[in-house]
């Protein structure tokens, strides 16, 4: 029966559908669903390696086991991947290799907007991109049924549009397992030093060659003739954007964009007076239509940067806009994402945003401690960044009371474990804070070797924070408790006073970790007759507080003589409170208190 | 509602609103009642708290499942400020819902700007087919406050056209068994708007 679903259930439910029986990943949006739903199906089995490197060496382990095996990955985790990626395409793979790459144009929540597909022609990969969720279900299987018939790793390539869109798939009964081919030693193939390399290197241009032919027959490739006033080559989501803006026109949809057919381009590009690309990101695809000589319109119409919608497509040819225009529209207030109400990086980035030191972040919730009122972080590069700048920052300034670096606990197991091995090594004075959350949060919860369960909720060896600090070399590990802002502030200030590296781990459960300790805690509310309206509490910058001047209350809800001495109160909305209790420690007046002590 | 032209629905409000949740129901709706159904959300990194909107695309054939702007025909608003982010996806024969309830962003939280006045007057004087209700206290008198999100459904339904026998199928499906009378009675609420 055709059901609704995503990109990413389209995915995993391909994989499914074609035999896969190992999968490998990190979380990362927009890709994290995909190992999540696969690892539901039975007798698969999926894990959560600590970053995309192991999951692609697994992956490729697996393979070379005989396995059909996938690596899931977003667009940045690719980078991390990047070194086995590079020679796993000399190697080939024995078993099917599928490496899935989500990209996020409008960085929607990533820090860049690299194109995935350069990687494709770098490392010499082959790439698939669907257009939609029916497509990614059928191109996760193409992509297997090519690695296995060229030996190759293969790319499906998704974008957040495909992967979190919804539309119609027709599911099809799961292949019977596929035979594991045998795993035979074989040095010449799977040992890379120089000389069987260079062996390898001429091997891959020769596949690459392969593929190219492959590429013009291949069924995915669609040329689709509407008359030949102009044309348009496009792939993957953006081909629905120009679809639907023009109807009218013939279409080049390459289900294949690396390599590319060149034949078929040709044929396309004679039948069609006017030819355009529409790409998201970069000429990807337009420098080598370019290059083989076709006249050819592109990003000098297209935009470089964003996802594109028909709107954008449609724009950019005609240079009209249908956008409703309301000359009057008033100006609205903006809706930045926040730190949740309870959250546990909220007290701890107070006491940071008033040490005054250089705070490096990492790529988590906490990254939004940067704003206002918390102003508590001052850089974000990648995951695992905060350790070696801060290293890096203290060594250059010389000064052990100016920097603290601070991470993750899922992002700490990414990428920071060596980063903190290099300051005891090195003997950096740094202070690092792991905000040690007990999940990975931001992509929603996602399990760690930090938490000991695993993606399919078996119970394994937890790792232990401050034995691993103490077996690199950090002497200093302190253990925190971010709801409490004095001892936070104690401690990092010691810290920051000592000598040599410091681990400090601010441990509080995420407040939307369905296991918190922090459940059942009473919420708070504002004794009326007590705040002064200084609006202290409101640094904390918590959803759940507000300050509302007298003027704007129902009459008769404040007194009188109140309104001589101050111009508001400040109120707790008890709905979102979650009785965490750091806003309670700023107040002067002790106006914050427990709903139930009031009743 | 015609199967040829392709339908455009764009809910829109504020994380924690159950937007997304909605939006899934009116999309397998839709699927139930024959149509080819796309469906994709615009949303921050924060779990809660920032901007959320879903275009819902439904119709014989629906290729993108971003609207084009000025294309949508009704907008689900589920927060009264919300409405106006989103105008520019409107026509002036476009239908507008709106749960007249704020939820007070930062800056106005914390008093540094004021929540828009007088939304719902400048809405009426630019569109002509307005419903405005109370969600969350119509869901409340039908027993939780957490099913504004239904009721904001049973306003929508009244202007799809489809067959009530798929909504009341998709809504019980979608929830606990032991919500689902009230659920009901939450959805009907909307839909007398």
């Amino acid at each position: 029966m055709n059901q609704l679903m995503s990109g990413n259930e389209a995915i995993a439910r391909g994989a499914y559908e074609w035999g896969v029986s190992f999968a490998a990943a990190y979380p990362g949006t927009p890709s994290t669903e995909i190992t999540q739903e696969f690892s539901l199906y039975d007798g698969v089995y999926a894990e959560w390696s600590p970053n995309e490197k192991i999951a692609l060496e697994a992956a490729i382990g697996a393979a070379l086991a005989g396995a059909d095996a996938m690596a899931v990955m977003k667009h940045v985790g690719v980078n991390v991947a990047a070194d086995p990626l590079f020679t796993v395409s000399y190697t080939g793979t024995n078993g099917g290799l599928v490496i899935v790459a989500a990209d996020d144009p409008s960085m929607h929540s990533s820090q860049n907007e690299q194109d995935s597909r350069h990687y494709a022609r770098a490392a010499k990969i082959p790439m698939l991109e669907p257009a939609d969720s029916d497509e990614a279900r059928r191109f996760i299987k193409a992509a297997f049924a090519l690695s296995r018939q060229f030996d190759t790793p293969v790319f499906l390539r998704s974008t957040t549009r495909v992967s979190h869109s919804k539309s119609v798939v027709a599911p099809e009964e799961p292949n019977a397992r596929r035979e594991e081919r045998e795993y035979v030693k074989d040095p010449a193939k799977y040992v890379m030093v120089p000389g069987m390399a260079r062996g390898r290197r001429v091997v891959v241009e020769k596949r690459m060659s392969a593929l190219r032919e492959f590429a013009e027959s291949f069924d995915e490739n669609v040329m689709e003739l509407n008359g030949s006033e102009a044309g348009i080559i496009t792939a993957g989501m953006t081909y629905n954007y120009a679809r639907e803006a023009f109807p009218g026109y013939s279409f080049l949809k390459l289900g294949m964009v690396h390599p590319l057919p060149e034949k078929m381009i040709r044929e396309f590009a004679s039948k069609v007076k006017k030819l355009y690309v529409v790409e998201e990101l970069d000429p990807f695809i337009e420098e080598q239509v370019r290059a083989m000589g076709i006249d050819v319109t592109g990003k000098e119409l297209f935009p470089y940067n964003n996802e594109f919608d028909p709107g954008v497509v449609e724009r950019s040819i005609t240079g009209k806009s249908r956008a409703f225009d309301v000359p009057d529209l008033p100006g609205l207030p903006d809706r930045p994402p926040n730190l949740c109400p309870g959250c546990p990086h909220r007290g701890l980035f107070y006491v940071l945003g008033k040490l005054g030191v250089f705070v490096t972040g990492d790529i988590g919730c906490y990254t939004l401690s940067f704003m206002k009122p918390l102003e508590g972080l001052d850089s974000c590069i990648c995951m695992g960044a905060s350790i070696g700048m801060a290293h890096g920052m203290s060594k250059t300034l010389g000064r052990g009371d100016a920097v603290v670096g601070v991470i993750g606990d899922s992002t700490f197991v990414h990428s920071g474990i060596a980063s903190l091995l290099n300051l005891a090594y090195n003997r950096s004075n740094a202070v690092i804070v792991i905000c040690d959350n007990r999940t990975t949060a931001m992509t929603g919860m996602q399990d760690h070797p930090g938490t000991g369960v695993t993606l399919q909720g078996q119970a394994t060896k937890k790792l232990d924070f401050e034995a691993l600090a103490h077996a690199l070399g950090i002497d200093n590990v302190r253990v925190i408790n971010p709801f409490d802002l004095k001892e936070t502030r104690t401690v990092l200030k010691e810290e920051l006073a000592s000598d040599g590296p410091s681990l400090v781990i601010a441990r509080g459960a995420c407040a939307l970790l369905k296991s918190k300790e922090s459940q059942g805690k009473p919420p708070l509310m504002v004794d009326v007759d007590r705040c002064i309206g200084c609006k202290l509490c409101l640094d904390v910058g918590c959803p759940a507080i507000s300050w509302r001047p007298f003027d704007s209350l129902p009459h008769g809800s404040t007194e009188g003589k109140k309104r001589k001495r101050q111009e508001g109160i400040a109120l707790i909305d008890v709905s979102l409170c979650n009785g965490c209790g750091v806003c309670q420690q700023l107040c002067k007046t002790g106006a914050i208190i427990e709903v139930e002590a009031n009743e | 509602m015609s199967n040829e032209k392709v339908h455009t629905i764009l809910f829109v409000g504020v994380g924690g609103q159950g937007i997304i949740l909605a939006s899934d129901i009116f999309s397998e709706v839709m699927l139930r009642a024959g149509f080819d159904v796309k469906k994709s959300e615009v949303h921050g990194m924060a779990q809660r708290g920032g901007c959320v909107s879903s275009h819902v695309r439904y119709g014989e054939k629906v290729y993108s499942p971003l609207a084009n702007k000025g294309d949508v025909d009704i907008l689900v608003s589920f927060e009264r400020m919300e409405t106006l982010r989103y105008i520019d996806y409107l026509n002036a024969e476009s239908a507008v819902v709106i749960n007249d309830e704020e939820v007070f962003p930062p800056s106005v939280n914390l008093g540094d700007e004021p929540y828009p006045e007088d939304i719902i007057t400048f809405v009426q004087r630019h569109f002509h087919r307005v419903k405005i209700l109370k969600a969350t206290d119509m869901a409340r008198n039908a027993g939780d406050a957490r099913m504004a999100n239904t009721v904001m459904l049973g306003a929508l339904s009244a202007f799809s056209g489809v067959n009530d026998s798929y909504w009341k199928d998709v809504l019980r499906e979608a929830l606990p068994e032991r919500l689902a009378s009230n659920n009901i009675e939450a959805f009907e609420s909307g839909r007398r708007i």
